[in-house]
Order: C-alpha cells, then sequence, then structure tokens
C-alpha cells in the first residue's frame, strides 16, 4: 500500500504535478479579468452609479496582473528557460500563449488604459510636487504634459476605445486560462467545453467582490464618504454575475450527473470523499449558496444602510474563499484521482518548499502592497478631470 | 536517370534535413549517433504487447530501470496485475511498477492476468500538442522524444498524456519519459524491456518494414490500443486486451 493512495494509481500519478501555486494563478487571472469587467461598466456601459469605483477597480486589476505569472514561474523547473515560451512558442500549445495574451491585456489594454485615464492628474501633480515624487510623476507623463481641453478629449477617445479592446481581452484572457484545462482531454474532471466560460463568469463574480471589498477598505482607510448607490450597484452585479456562474457550474455538475460516463463513479466519489469539504461545504455552501442568498435579499427587500455593508463584507469575503475553493477543486481535484478510474490520490501542502503554504501565502499579499503603492501614487478617490465628454 | 537541377536540391534539402534531426536528437538523447546505416525515414517504430504472454515477472522494469537511469520511484514501463471478479470493478496493482515481480495471488478463481504499460508512442500525440515551447516531439521514425535541453518542467504534458507514462525527473527538474530505448533502436538493437522479456510477451516493431511481424501478427490477431476512445494514434497494441484495462 502506498501512503495516502486509495485503490489503484499508475505509479507515476501518486504525486501532484500542479500543486498550490497553480491553484493561485488561475484565482488571480480571475480577479484581474473581473475588475477590469467592472471597470468597463462604467467606461462603457455608463452605469454611472459605479464610477467611484472605476480608478480602484482598474489599479486593483493591475496590482493582480503584475503577480499573475509568477506562481508560474515559481512552479516551473526551469523557470530560467520561461523566456523560451516568447521566443519559440509552440503553436498548438493552449499554453504557449499565455505569454502573448499576458503582454496584450498588460501593455495594450491595463497600462494603456490606466495612463490616460491619470494623464491629467499626472501632469498637475508632477507641477505640484517636489523631490522624487515629482521625478516620479515627470518620467510617469512620458513626456506628455498638453492637458489642454482638446488634448483631454483625444484621451478619453482613446480610453474608451481601449476599454472597448479591453472587454474582450479580459474575456480572452480568463477564457484562455479556462481552455487550458477544458482543452485536456486526458482528465474528464478539466474536459469540458463550459471550462473556458464558467472560469470567465467565477473571475467576474470574485473581481467584483475583490473591488467592492477593496473600495470600502479604502473610503474607511482614506476616511471618504461611502457611496452607497455605488454599493448597491455593485452588489446588484455581483449578484447577476454570480447567479449566471452558478447556473454554469450546475448545468455542469447536473450535465456530468445525467450522462454518467465511465468517468463518473471515480468522479463522484471523490466529491463525496476527498473534495467533500473543499468542494460541497466551502465552495458550493459557504461559497455560493449563502452569499447569493445575501445578496438575493437584498434584490428583494430594503435593509438599513449599516446592515447592507455588513451583509455585502460578509458575501464578499465568502465569495472570494468559495471561488478560490473552486480554482483548488479544479486544479488540485483534477489530480486526485486515477486516469484509470479505479483510485485515488492525496495532497498536502507544503509549508516553506518553492511550491509550498508560505510562497503563495507571499504571493497572494504581493497584490495588495503594490495596490496600497499604487493608491498612493494614482489617488483612485479624488475628484477626478477625467471623461471631460462623458 | 536523369536528374534535374530542381531533384538536386530537393534531395539534398531532405538529406540535410534528415542530417541535423540526426545530429539534435544524438544532443538530446545524450547517446551513441544513431549507426551510419540507420534512417529515421525509413523506420516507424511501436510495440507489440501479447498479455497472454507477460507472466508478470518485472525483468522488463528493472532492465529499463538499469539501461535509462530511471529514478527510483519513477517508472518508464511498468506492469499491472488485474484481478476481475465477474460484475466487480476489476482489482488492479502495480507493487513499485512490478520492477520486484508480484506477490503470489491469494485467490485462484478470478480472471487474472498482467498488462505491460509504457508509452504508447502516439501519432496524434496529446503530450506533443500541449508542449509550449516544442520540447516534447515527434521523432522521423515515430518516437515521442523529450528535449531536456529545452524543457521548461511546466508539466502540462503530464497532465495531457492519458496513460500515465510521464513524470518530472527529480535531479533534472525536466520531464521524463519511455525514449523506446532510442539510443539501442537506432543502432539495429532492440528494447532493453523486449530483450529481457523472457516470454517473448513485449516486441519492438517497425511498421515500416515490409518484412517485420508485426504485419502478420495484424493480419492474423485481435489487437487493441489502449483508450483508443482518447484518439491518440496508440503505436503500442495489445493482443487479447480486455476490455477492462485501462
Amino acid at each position: 500500500m502506498i501512503p495516502g493512495v486509495d485503490g489503484f494509481m499508475y505509479p507515476n500519478e501518486v504525486e501532484l504535478q500542479w500543486s498550490l501555486l497553480i491553484v493561485l494563478y488561475p484565482y488571480i487571472t480571475g480577479l484581474v479579468a473581473g475588475a477590469f469587467i467592472l471597470a468597463s461598466l462604467e467606461r462603457v456601459f455608463r452605469v454611472e452609479a459605479v464610477r467611484p469605483t472605476y480608478r480602484l477597480a482598474l489599479l486593483t486589476a493591475l496590482s493582480f496582473m503584475l503577480v499573475a505569472p509568477l506562481p508560474l514561474q515559481l512552479h516551473l523547473g526551469h523557470p530560467e528557460r520561461s523566456l523560451e515560451m516568447y521566443l519559440t512558442p509552440h503553436r498548438s500549445s493552449a499554453m504557449a500563449m499565455f505569454g502573448f495574451v499576458y503582454l496584450w491585456y498588460l501593455m495594450v489594454v491595463l497600462l494603456l488604459e490606466i495612463w490616460l485615464e491619470y494623464r491629467a492628474d499626472i501632469v498637475r501633480l508632477a507641477q505640484s510636487t517636489t523631490g522624487i515624487t515629482r521625478l516620479i510623476y515627470k518620467a510617469l507623463t512620458l513626456g506628455s504634459e498638453n492637458v489642454s481641453t482638446a488634448s483631454r478629449v483625444i484621451d478619453d477617445k482613446v480610453g474608451y476605445t481601449v476599454t472597448v479592446i479591453g472587454i474582450p481581452s479580459a474575456f480572452l484572457l480568463h477564457g484562455y486560462v479556462g481552455f487550458i484545462f477544458g482543452s485536456i482531454k486526458a482528465n474528464p474532471w478539466w474536459s469540458t467545453p463550459l471550462m473556458p466560460i464558467v472560469f470567465l463568469f467565477s473571475a467576474m463574480t470574485s473581481g467584483i467582490a475583490a473591488v467592492l471589498l477593496l473600495y470600502m477598505a479604502t473610503t474607511k482607510v482614506k476616511k471618504v464618504t461611502l457611496d452607497m448607490r455605488c454599493l448597491d450597484t455593485i452588489a446588484k452585479y455581483l449578484f447577476y454575475t454570480f447567479v449566471i456562474d452558478f447556473t454554469l457550474e450546475m448545468l455542469d455538475l447536473i450535465h456530468r450527473t445525467y450522462e454518467a460516463d465511465e468517468s463518473f463513479r471515480s468522479l463522484d466519489f471523490m466529491v463525496h470523499t476527498r473534495l467533500w469539504f473543499s468542494q460541497v461545504v466551502l465552495q458550493i455552501g459557504m461559497g455560493t449558496l449563502i452569499p447569493l442568498a445575501l445578496l438575493a435579499a437584498n434584490q428583494l427587500w430594503t435593509f438599513a444602510e449599516a446592515k447592507r455593508r455588513v451583509m455585502y463584507v460578509t458575501a464578499c469575503c465568502l465569495t472570494l474563499v468559495g471561488i478560490f475553493a473552486m480554482r483548488w477543486n479544479v486544479v488540485i481535484g483534477g489530480q486526485l484521482f486515477s486516469k484509470s478510474f479505479l483510485g485515488y490520490t492525496t495532497y498536502k501542502v507544503a509549508f516553506v518548499t518553492r511550491e509550498g503554504l508560505i510562497p503563495a501565502i507571499g504571493l497572494m499579499l504581493l497584490p495588495f502592497v503594490i495596490f496600497v503603492v499604487l493608491v498612493k501614487l494614482l489617488p483612485p478617490l479624488g475628484e477626478s478631470e477625467a471623461h471631460p465628454s462623458a | 536517370m536523369d536528374i534535374s537541377r530542381r531533384d538536386l536540391f530537393t534531395i539534398g534539402g531532405k538529406l540535410l534535413v534528415l542530417a541535423s534531426v540526426g545530429a539534435t536528437l544524438e544532443q538530446i538523447t545524450g547517446a551513441a549517433p544513431p549507426s551510419e546505416s540507420y534512417k529515421m525515414a525509413e523506420h516507424w517504430w511501436g510495440m507489440i504487447i501479447d498479455i497472454d504472454a507477460c507472466i508478470g515477472c518485472g525483468n522488463c522494469v528493472r532492465a529499463c530501470s538499469k539501461e535509462n537511469g530511471v529514478p527510483k520511484g519513477y517508472f518508464r514501463t511498468w506492469v499491472e496485475r488485474y484481478e476481475i471478479e465477474e460484475g466487480e470493478q476489476p482489482h488492479v496493482e502495480s507493487p513499485n511498477g512490478a520492477i520486484d515481480g508480484f506477490p503470489p495471488a491469494t485467490r485462484t478463481d478470478l480472471k487474472s492476468f498482467f498488462v505491460p504499460k509504457l508509452c504508447n508512442h502516439c501519432a496524434d500525440s496529446p503530450c506533443v500538442q500541449v508542449c509550449p515551447v516544442g520540447a516534447t516531439f515527434v521523432s522521423p521514425d515515430g518516437v515521442v522524444l523529450v528535449d531536456e535541453t529545452y524543457c521548461l518542467g511546466c508539466r502540462y504534458c503530464v497532465q495531457a498524456c492519458p496513460y500515465g507514462c510521464r513524470y518530472l525527473h527529480p535531479d533534472k527538474d525536466t520531464v521524463d519519459k519511455c525514449t523506446l530505448c532510442y539510443h539501442r533502436i537506432t543502432q539495429g538493437l532492440t528494447t532493453a524491456c523486449c530483450e529481457n522479456c523472457p516470454t517473448g510477451a513485449r516486441m519492438l516493431v517497425d511498421f515500416k518494414n515490409p518484412q517485420d511481424p508485426v504485419h502478420e501478427i495484424l493480419r492474423n490477431n485481435k489487437v487493441q490500443v489502449l483508450k483508443p476512445y482518447m484518439a491518440t494514434g496508440a503505436k503500442v497494441y495489445y493482443k487479447d486486451l480486455d476490455g477492462s484495462v485501462r
């Protein structure tokens, strides 16, 4: 008997190949895509109520985007060779496209949109600050110091176009991550055409929840009045997105159960044993049904402001836990059963190894550090002079 | 025979490509270069496994391990023992890949047989498809190989292989797998596992060789590949394979 193994695993399957760090990868990119799509609500779809979170959502997306490749990099057996994915990509590989999708999204969409949005503020700050701060802002202007009304109109038009391009790009970014898993025909837990779209909606759900929480935290720290109308609107969109996400996941579950192909017995056993806590309790119970109930209650009844805040915070925190559990269940769950469908292995998270818990915690904290720096550098809640034509 | 200038360039180009592929493979496998008479384009390697002939001795696993320096706990080839009671899920075991064979069966009233496993050297290999840098590739003679000087160690190929034939080499941090003893077969030898099989249950075959017994075996026997529904173009054919084998 091999410790931790029930039944029969192919001998090379006992050890899991994709660890906690690979759980973080779709989780972090999901937060990026979700935050950006929330930002686009205001910019493209003119949902004015969420305007206070527009800049915050962009900075959230950037903070997580900068960290997104790090778990992959740490996971590689030979991280020093990762550049080969750019230099000699294998065109038939879904993974080979990561670098290009990432660069497109980071450089063409996110950085450009943030720069255009903040350009006028950066020029103003470059003139009003002193010392090193001034130098930083001066550099950030990229030599473009014209803030005339005409130039601002151009900024706005270009920014709008970038956001319009950004929406399918955000869909591409996370749909693509789903495709990496969904296209593996050898693994029935992953192999479904629904995977990219499930990933996409779960990304939107987690990104919206993260921005809502960061908005509440930022207003508290900066002692700025919280815009309840904005909060209610975000919560409404979170609810809608979550309903679609949950519907898709349930559709997948019902489809698998009804179809009951040769893998079903194995997967069903896994859900009832090794994944019971992370899937049924954490993901579906705590991470989906409770937040959905809290958000739904707010659509049906009117609660006092203080109560609403508590409900939103609770719902969003649970949502983030639930989506993390979903990523865990996909990545780790997909490796716990044998491709022979005759056995199961276990995964124990290492602690201080390269792919262990400590690096994972560090990688999850890093975006928040970056976020604090970005918020300091590019104030998201001040009166923006952006969108003169809006 | 008249050879035009165009033909000359075409033939010259093909020879150049084959020569460079040969040199590259030599570099990748780190083994002796293919013998001068070996022409990749003239071979298409695979294997025939006779289930009824396998006695589960584990000689093949030991030979492979020694020949290829397979790290302890990982397997380029292994043997499984199936024991099936009518109407029940099969009971399968492969203690340490069967490197030391199997303990005696506890019951004799069950359908029981051994199944040697190795990389299927698929023609439409999912592992080759997913490799982000092309470090895993099919050689011109039909062997799936890994360029360990190029592999990132991302392990996407390990996930994509339906047969569990790949692992991350613990010392090299690159993916490792059966090479069909490429360093031997290009010298005119057979694989270590085939050479050491006492019953001839494993047979290296060359589908491009019209004299190879594989053609007669395929013509006269009921053969099957593992998980045919995966449509990987597996080139390891099993004679008398039971439907329960996964």
